[in-house]
């Protein structure tokens, strides 16, 4: 059986092969081929080797997306962390109505981000209209405009993560604690935690490369404004490619930076926090 | 280790794959090349279209989409050549054009060009029109997109801007016992100076008027600023650059921006923004949509904007402008000489034929475009039912359209001694100097920046967008 397997092997996994060359590496290789080149479609390519490269290093619409990038990400993966494991711990404990609670919390993660934009477009300018300001009057705004819009439809997601990792906590080990005289908070730092590390393996990987990559809701929230100030890296690239003529290249250029920090920093933060998970 | 030997391997097959990429796609583009001086088209049909079933226009206009459909229909019944008609959403218009041209084969024939600008970006796939007959029935020929001896783009639809007033209200106004200027009906305002006496005024009779505020809000929200970073910007760019041959190809060649007009635009913008019924502040979350419609239901008296804006007008819930009360005045600004001033009149709409697909076809799609705009069938199409302003001979006077707006735009084109100003916005660098005015615009209004941060914002990111153009 083991044998006939290993003989048909190469057959069976052909199709998904396929379909993965074709829409996975082959535009992936192509794109970045393309970000070499002086493109308007993909089929007149031409060759400029690094220049699109230096362009977009020049260009401070990028840097600063960048660091706005960078600090809306630090900012959100610690707040939607936190406030999602705290949200498991209460909703573990045996309260009432937790299923009910538990639903609703995940709910808006089901709703769209452009529509999620929109709405709390709404709801802050709404807030904001008493101050006689808009959302776009300052980036500071912006900024935690799509933190709070960030947390609210990333939380109940979390919540669901860590709630199976705290539910699968070793009773055993709580009960021997109990025995042994140690203080909740102490159970909590001692074995809840290292327990549920691989719960928050996941979480952070999940925030920190969707807070990362986020576009559409940076784009019906402020969509940049004021000026490119609350532009996030995704915008830039996307807004590069159709401000200027002859722009596709840097653009595409940009995508791929883009790319090469993402995969850095997700696995970096993989490695780190696997080395911290336990056996169970 | 064997592992590590398996990655480096997998690693060089995807090196080779790229430059094996790398290679066709410079080919492919070499292709490209040698075919772009071959074609060139005329209305001597010397090239045989029989073999052509099937054109592909690819839209810009969402709102007459489905007119085109019918249109489409009766030209295959006539000729039998089936025009595919596709409607790129609005404001995705490059996006869905590039997208579509990547496939050689299933390319639009017929496709949109935005103006010089929208040229230089699609120069590699737009044939030369001189020797057709579209061309040659353009009522104006400085209107088409020219590169040297080449005619890469025919405007097909005229349009005009200016501001938009509300007769009713004026009438209102004029009439009232509380006013404090001598002015007694719109003719008589031929200026800026004229303009801001009477907005003032108004606005402190506001109340008694019925209006929350004389404009409507300037609406400066990312995506709806192009009234103010585009349209109103023309007025002074046209005073500065219509220095002698054509206004445009000055802006076009300019290296440099002096902004001479930038207190023109200051008296104009400072007046929208004083007296309008919304919050500085609260500016820049308005839409063009919002604006639209606060004009729409009587809440002000004038808005600026294009004659594309009656239907919008026209389709808001609770409309009270009547079609006989809409009326425009250009945009005054207080520059010299503007009491023969007109409309904003220009076109951003040039047809454009696709040079990189089968000659037979490009020539079939002339075709179309020469039927539209000359039969008679395509003609009252034009007129009654996508209501383009169309800039050809072939058209005579009782076939012109009939919104109200259009009609405007045409007796402000044909009154005497004005002299419209055209659409010099064209020839501004790139979209990402718009956009960063746009934005400077907003923290002005909202007090975060001087007026002078503005202009000088303005200068060198002109310098810097047309050095990039020029790399």
């Amino acid at each position: 059986m083991q044998k006939a397997i290993k003989r048909w092997f190469p057959l069976f996994v052909l199709p998904t092969v396929v379909a993965f060359i074709i829409s996975f590496i082959a535009p992936f290789i192509m794109g970045i081929y393309l970000s070499f080149t002086k493109f308007k479609t993909v089929s007149n390519a031409k060759w400029v080797g690094i220049s699109n490269y230096t362009k977009a290093f020049q260009d401070s619409d990028f840097v600063n997306a960048l660091w706005f990038t960078v600090k809306f990400t630090i900012v959100s993966v610690i707040t939607i962390n936190v406030i999602a494991f705290l949200l498991a711990l209460l909703l573990t404990k045996s309260i009432k109505g937790t299923n009910l609670f538990r639903t609703i919390f995940f709910m808006p993660n089901l709703i769209g981000g452009i529509v999620l934009g929109y709405i709390w477009l709404m709801i802050i300018n709404g807030v904001l209209s008493y101050f006689d300001v808009s959302i776009t009057y300052d980036a500071s705004y912006g900024f935690w405009g799509l933190v709070i819009l960030m947390n609210w439809q990333l939380i109940g997601y979390m919540m669901i993560i860590y709630i199976a990792g705290i539910q699968n906590v070793s009773p055993d080990l709580l009960e021997a604690a109990d025995i042994d005289g140690a203080t909740n908070f102490q159970k909590l730092i001692k074995i809840t935690v290292p327990q549920v590390m691989p719960s928050i393996t996941i979480c952070t990987f999940l925030t920190l490369t969707n807070s990362f990559k986020l576009f559409d809701q940076n784009l019906a929230l402020t969509a940049g404004a004021p000026g490119t100030e609350t532009q996030m890296l995704a915008l830039d690239i996307y807004n590069t490619f159709y401000g200027r003529v002859d722009y596709q290249g840097v653009g595409q250029a940009k995508a791929v930076v883009f790319f090469i920090i993402v995969a850095v920093i997700a696995l970096t933060q993989l490695y780190l926090t696997r080395s911290k998970e336990v056996e169970s | 280790m064997r592992k590590l030997t398996k990655l480096t391997a997998v690693f060089m097959a995807l090196c080779l794959s790229v430059s094996a990429v790398a290679l066709s796609g410079c080919n492919g583009s070499d292709g490209g090349n040698t075919s772009d001086g071959g074609s060139k088209l005329s209305s001597d049909s010397k090239v045989d279209t029989s073999s052509v079933k099937e054109i592909y226009y690819l839209n810009f206009k969402p709102e007459i989409s489905q007119k085109y459909e019918a249109i489409a229909a009766q030209y295959e019944k006539e000729t039998g050549i089936k025009v595919k008609v596709t409607t790129a959403a609005s404001g995705e218009y490059e996006k869905t054009l590039t997208t579509q041209m990547a496939n050689a084969d299933s390319a639009p024939t017929i496709f949109q060009i935005n103006g010089p600008v929208g040229y230089e970006n699609w120069k590699d796939y737009c044939a030369d029109l001189k020797g057709t007959k579209l061309y040659d029935s353009l009522s104006d020929k400085s209107l088409a997109v020219t590169s040297g001896d080449g005619v890469y783009g025919i405007p097909y639809a005229v349009e005009g801007y200016g501001i938009i007033y509300n007769n009713a209200i004026m009438d209102k106004y004029f009439n009232s016992d509380k006013k404090s200027t001598e002015f007694s009906s719109m003719d008589e305002i031929r200026s800026f100076d004229n303009l801001k006496a009477v907005v003032e005024d108004m606005t402190k009779i506001k109340g008694d008027l019925g209006i929350k505020g004389v404009f409507a809000s300037t609406s400066l929200k990312k995506g709806d600023d192009w009234r103010w970073q585009t349209h109103l910007v023309d007025v002074p760019l046209y005073y500065e650059f219509n220095t002698g041959g054509n206004a445009l190809t000055n802006c076009l060649n300019a290296k440099e921006l002096a902004f001479s007009g930038a207190d023109n635009y200051k008296n104009i913008f400072d007046l929208y923004t004083n007296n309008s019924g919304t919050d500085k502040k609260q500016l820049g979350s308005k839409t063009v949509d919002e604006s639209m419609s606060e004009f729409a239901v009587g809440d002000v008296a004038m808005v600026q904007n294009g004659n594309w804006a009656w239907g919008q007008i026209s389709s808001t819930k609770g409309n009270v402008v009547k079609d006989t009360d809409i009326k425009y005045l250009p945009i005054y600004t207080g520059a010299e000489g503007e009491e023969t001033q007109g409309l904003c009149i220009g076109t951003e709409n040039y047809f454009a034929i696709n040079s990189e697909s089968d000659p037979a076809k490009q020539q079939a799609s002339v075709d179309f475009l020469e039927w539209l705009f000359s039969s008679d069938y395509g003609k009252k199409a034009v007129v009654n039912e996508l209501g383009f302003i169309a800039p050809f001979t072939t058209f005579s006077d009782n076939e012109k359209p009939t919104d109200p707006l259009a009609k405007e735009v045409l007796a402000w084109m044909e009154k005497d001694g004005i002299t419209s100003v055209p659409w010099v916005f064209a020839g501004i660098p790139s979209e990402k100097w718009k956009n960063d005015f746009g934005a400077d615009l907003l923290k002005y209004v909202q007090g975060q920046t001087e007026w002078a941060k503005v202009v000088e914002n303005a200068k060198t990111s002109w310098a810097k967008e047309v050095q990039l153009k020029a790399e």
